[in-house]
């Protein structure tokens, strides 16, 4: 057994890198896909409603592990071998979108429909109406949420170490297997996940605080 | 007003249905330009959903729906983009965007959609507030604002697009005495400088005092229609008299 030093800290922080990289991804990933998805959600179209929809139902009704193992071996046995940061980022990607898409659909249904038919009478396009009325008004009633969501998000990153991705909780792991300190290896790791994601909570306040002074 | 001109606005035989529900059977009448037309009615007379009818925010069943030209009423009609030129709609609950100042609730449309400069915009919108009393409220948000006060912006905003017709859903349903007061003085004057006005409105005294036209309406059908002074002084039907006997 080997005894826990300072070295065995460095590793875990740096695997903490892989984390946070990983949730930015997912961050990134999950936003893009996740406006597009709330969008088709609110869209005129019954065709892209539905179909928005179903994305919706199928990702939520399926474990984020059970996503991972499908882009990882499922594709990997398809011929699309994807190394473990591309599986783990495009399968966060596609669960963020999912919840994010339906928590933002929430938020731009919010928005009065008064303020659609004020717009609409002002002459104001489509396109218009959600950049400059809806979507503005919309993302002040989506932070909070988004944040929380977020902060899961980080949480959930260490999944993806089943699929051989050495993030925080994979390296608190292979540490503990050398040194076998489970309680202060993985208060440790308990505490760096700590330290990332409560600067969000801290601030999400800070930008709801902005949002309210602002009007 | 001249006699030659088409009228402004055709109501033909208009017929709007909410499901089993028929709100509007058969309405119709014209406003020639530069006329004020008051709707009055109960609750549920379909006076608010003709005129939303008229501002092309529902589709109507039957009839037709001519404003400045352009057919209204049907859906996806590419009259549509062009009548938002030509009226301006005021909603009884304002409808002011609540993130943007006063100035840029009125400015957003002048540059959207009429393409203007931002110096040409606010310019635009000190003009406009000027004339509903306002222009110290350029930079305040909605929320600060009385209700009468937010009503005032509305309105200028509307102005702001220079519309050929204005129309107001009752527009001081949601004020008190005092600030209804203030909004109808802003509509009298607009209406001295000639605008086309069609209100939806429960205040008699303004019908009375600045309508040409009054149209009563009742169970979704003109009940009863003509100049207002004829109109009150002689109603034709008891359903009309007890009307304005019971807005007294």
């Amino acid at each position: 057994m080997i005894q826990l030093n300072a070295n065995h800290f460095i590793y875990l922080l740096q695997a903490a890198t892989w984390t946070l990289l990983l949730s930015l991804i997912a961050f990134v990933g999950g936003s893009v896909v996740g406006l597009i998805v709330a969008l088709m959600r609110v869209s005129k179209v019954a065709a892209v409603r539905y179909l928005a929809s179903g994305y919706i139902q199928l990702i939520q009704g399926t474990p984020l592990l059970i996503i991972l193992f499908l882009s990882y071996f499922g594709l990997g046995i398809m011929g699309y071998k994807l190394v473990p940061i591309v599986a783990a980022g495009l399968s966060l990607t596609l669960y963020a979108a999912a919840f994010l898409g339906e928590i933002w659909r929430g938020c731009i249904e919010a928005v009065p429909r008064t303020q659609w038919e004020a717009s609409d009478c002002l002459g104001l396009n489509r396109f218009q109406q959600y950049a400059y009325v809806v979507l503005p008004q919309a993302v002040k009633l989506a932070i909070p949420p988004t944040v929380g969501f977020m902060v899961q998000i980080v949480k959930n990153t260490s999944l993806a170490s089943v699929i051989g991705f050495v993030e925080l909780a994979r390296a608190g792991q292979i540490v503990n297997n050398s040194t076998f300190e489970p309680f202060v290896i993985f208060i440790v790791v308990a505490a760096i996940y700590f330290a990332m994601c409560y600067p969000l909570s801290l601030a999400a306040r800070a930008l709801e605080r902005k949002a309210h002074a602002g009007r | 007003m001249p006699a030659a001109e088409a009228p402004i606005v055709q109501i033909e035989n208009v017929v709007k249905e909410f499901g089993p529900l028929r709100v509007l059977d058969g309405v119709g009448f014209d406003v020639a330009r530069g006329q004020v037309a008051a709707i009055v009615g109960r609750s549920g007379s379909g006076k608010s959903t003709l005129l939303r009818c008229i501002a092309g925010l529902e589709t109507v069943q039957a009839g037709n729906i001519t404003v400045c030209g352009h057919d209204v009423g049907r859906p996806g009609s590419a009259a549509r983009a062009q009548l938002r030129r030509d009226v301006g709609m005021v909603f009884q609950s304002y409808n002011l965007f609540p993130h943007l100042t006063v100035e840029r609730n009125i400015t957003l449309a002048l540059t959207l959609v009429k393409k203007q400069s931002r110096d040409e915009a606010n310019a635009k919108a000190a003009e406009v507030l000027a004339m509903v009393g306002l222009t110290d409220k350029r930079t305040a948000y909605p929320e600060q604002l009385s209700g009468g006060q937010q009503q005032r912006v509305a309105i200028a905003r509307s102005l702001a697009l220079q519309p050929q017709v204005m129309l107001f859903d009752e527009v001081t349903s949601a004020l008190d005495p005092e600030l209804t007061a203030e909004v109808l003085a802003v509509m009298e004057d607009l209406a001295k400088r000639g605008m086309t006005m069609i209100t939806v409105t429960h205040e008699m005294g303004f019908a009375r005092r600045v309508a040409d036209l009054v149209v009563f309406m009742h169970k979704g059908k003109v009940w009863e229609i003509g100049p207002t002074a004829e109109l009150f002084a002689q109603p034709k039907t008891a359903e009309f008299s007890q009307f304005v006997a019971s807005e007294l």
